[in-house]
């Protein structure tokens, strides 16, 4: 078991903006009346794509919006992989490594990926642009090595193409792939 | 031979994901005549005639599932959708999603009329938000032809279709623990009974099924299950569509007829076309990572003799002596160079990793195989940590909630069946298995 152990940090207030607001509106919408707690998940998503992580006031906001107690987004929010409880890089790349992906090169993808960034795993660049992190299986293990980013994949990759890829997220030209 | 496609008939035909082209290919019509000339029942009858069983993995007959379904007057009930996909190797419901995400959304109406549900739920694994993201377009044009919401073909049935993300959990793909997650909790597999079927989603008749499952139903109920079941062999009737990985000249998603030889599948030109590089086959894990691990000369004949089929019975033909099991069709497939050991390894760290932590057996037997298993990788292993794992493996299996604790145990007590000498060597020659994987039959290869 590895779900989130560490504390969790203390971080300004957020501020939700209108448009956020209503996201998380419509997300609660899709459920029947008193069991608008089903939007959780989906409401974690939406807060991770606008602040990049999940602080502590982010969750108190979303349990002041489900009308529930911070606790219980609390123990979800460290139960699930994906989200961020502490602040990441702005792309976050999460690398598969699990036995199909292994197969065919992901353990010296992670690897390569590490010494290009100059990064451990989990650490993230000093300029703040990428963190390293590996995943359990992703769900493409006929396409990989491969990692995920900002709800985008990148399949089938070698260390020439991750150089490349590096590039094009520096650059800017990748757009997130959902939310 | 070429098999028939039942799902992924369409899949070639340029703009297949959007609702026109969909409909122009025939999409909506076994609704209409469903809703129009079929009573539930009916819907019923024919998905149980069809033999179809459920395509995650546990091949429970999805008509029969239905039938369990409670229905007590003035209680709603649920059709979820499981498409949590997160058995490694499995890939097959993301592709069938992202490419005709129509088949899913039709039949998931199709599937909810035949149960009297009036919501349904799609739950898909938060990885997978992009396909989300499809399918809520999907949902919504299905919606703009009144496919979806009240009154649907004039029939009186009214339906909802919602889908909602999961955040990262193999576990969610459990049943239970995927109610509990559609509810805003963590994924704790419940305690059974109370079944889903009498007590699911907010406590309310609730059948849970497959993304291909679901899918399925439309063809079934298009040609009638009769026809589906004329596919296949014996109690593997139908198609299915197997996701092939790992050291393949040509991995991907297939669909193929039950009954199909595994030797063909993975050699032949329609299919898989062998290894990748030329190499020799060392192992196949044919079912996703939780089914045994079979050694190369029981993956396209069994222990018998006779020809391997890619059907459920054939699969677990030797039991788990020299057998395995179709699973969720996640197939796997090792070269000549693969260590063993390193990849029970692999899967080990990836259930530890995956547990819910609910049930001791499960939360500490996986993290201790997973060090066992590190330290025998690592050549710091000693022979007597081959018997302790086989030990482990005992006290977790069958001694848990859910089928997790199974499923950790399944893999390494194969692995050591088949590929013992291979775990021996690791112990016998710690500086070599640093460096070298364990090749195919007792031939150390330089990683």
């Amino acid at each position: 078991m590895s779900h989130s152990t560490k504390p969790m940090l203390s971080a300004e207030p957020v501020e939700f903006s209108g448009e956020l607001l209503a996201k998380m509106e419509e997300a609660k919408n899709l459920f029947p009346n008193g069991k608008e707690k089903s939007a959780l998940l989906k409401m974690l998503h939406l807060a991770q794509a606008e602040f990049g992580w999940v602080s502590v006031p982010t969750m108190d906001k979303i349990a002041d919006l489900l009308s529930i107690q911070p606790v219980e987004v609390y123990e979800v929010a460290t139960f699930y992989t994906m989200f961020h409880l502490e602040p990441v890089g702005k792309y976050v790349f999460e690398v598969c490594r699990t036995g199909p992906c292994m197969l065919v090169g992901s353990d010296q993808l992670i690897e390569h990926i590490g010494k290009k960034l100059n990064i451990g795993m989990g650490e993230t660049t000093s300029d703040g642009l990428f963190t390293l992190k590996t995943a359990e299986c992703l769900g493409g293990c006929g396409y990989g090595p491969l990692l995920q980013c900002r709800h985008r994949f990148h399949e089938h990759l070698t260390p020439e193409k991750v150089d490349e890829l590096i590039e094009q997220y520096k650059r800017g030209e990748i757009e997130p792939g959902a939310l | 031979m070429k098999s028939r496609k039942l799902l992924l008939e369409h899949l070639d035909v340029p703009g297949i994901q959007g609702i026109e082209t969909y409909v122009k290919q025939g999409g909506y019509t076994t609704l209409e005549k469903a809703l129009k000339k079929m009573s539930p029942d009916e819907v019923v009858e024919e998905v149980k005639k069809s033999g179809l069983r459920g395509r995650g993995g546990a091949g429970f007959p999805t008509g029969l599932k239905w039938s369990f379904l409670a229905k007590p007057e003035g209680i709603p009930r649920y059709l979820v959708c499981n498409a949590d996909e997160s058995e490694p190797g499995t890939f097959k419901d993301r592709y069938l999603m992202e490419k005709i995400p129509h088949l899913l959304v039709e039949g998931m109406i199709l599937s909810s009329y035949a149960l009297g549900a009036n919501t349904s739920y799609i739950y898909i694994r938060g990885e997978f938000m992009y396909v989300l993201e499809i399918l809520q377009k999907a949902i919504q044009e299905a919606y703009a032809k009144g496919y979806l919401g009240k009154n649907i073909f004039g029939s009186g049935f009214d339906h909802d279709l919602v889908v909602t993300p999961g955040g990262g959990a193999y576990i969610c793909g459990e049943e239970t623990a995927l109610l509990e997650s559609l509810e805003g909790k963590r994924g704790n597999p419940r305690i059974k009974p109370p079944f889903p079927a009498v007590k699911g989603l907010w406590a309310s008749p609730t059948v849970v099924n497959n993304v291909e499952s679901i899918a399925a139903v439309v063809p079934i109920i298009r040609d009638g299950g009769d026809a589906y079941a004329s596919i296949g062999i014996g109690k593997s009737t139908g198609t299915k569509l197997i996701s092939a990985c790992g050291n393949l000249a040509r991995p991907g998603v297939y669909e193929i007829e039950l009954g199909l030889s595994v030797e063909e599948f993975i050699y032949g030109d329609d299919y898989c076309r062998g290894i990748a590089n030329g190499k020799k086959l060392k192992a196949c894990v044919p079912g996703g990572s939780s089914v045994p691990i079979l050694p190369h000369f029981l993956v396209t004949k069994t222990a018998a003799g006779e020809n391997r089929l890619m059907t459920y019975e054939s699969l677990a033909d030797g039991g788990f002596q020299s057998g395995s099991m179709l699973g969720s069709g996640g197939f796997i497939v090792f070269d000549e160079d693969q260590c063993i050991v390193r990849n029970t390894w692999n899967f080990t760290r990836f259930y530890a990793h995956e547990s819910c932590g609910q049930c001791s057996p499960c939360r500490e037997g996986t993290g201790w195989m997973e060090k066992v298993l590190h330290r025998l990788e690592t050549g710091k292993g000693q022979m007597h940590d081959i018997d302790l794992l086989a030990d482990i493996n005992k006290k977790i299996e069958g001694n848990t909630i859910c089928p997790l604790g199974d499923a950790a145990a399944w893999p390494v007590a194969a692995a050591i069946r088949h590929f013992r000498e291979e775990f021996e060597w690791h112990v016998t020659h710690p500086e070599e298995a640093q460096k070298r994987n364990y090749g195919l039959i007792q031939q150390p290869v330089v990683a």
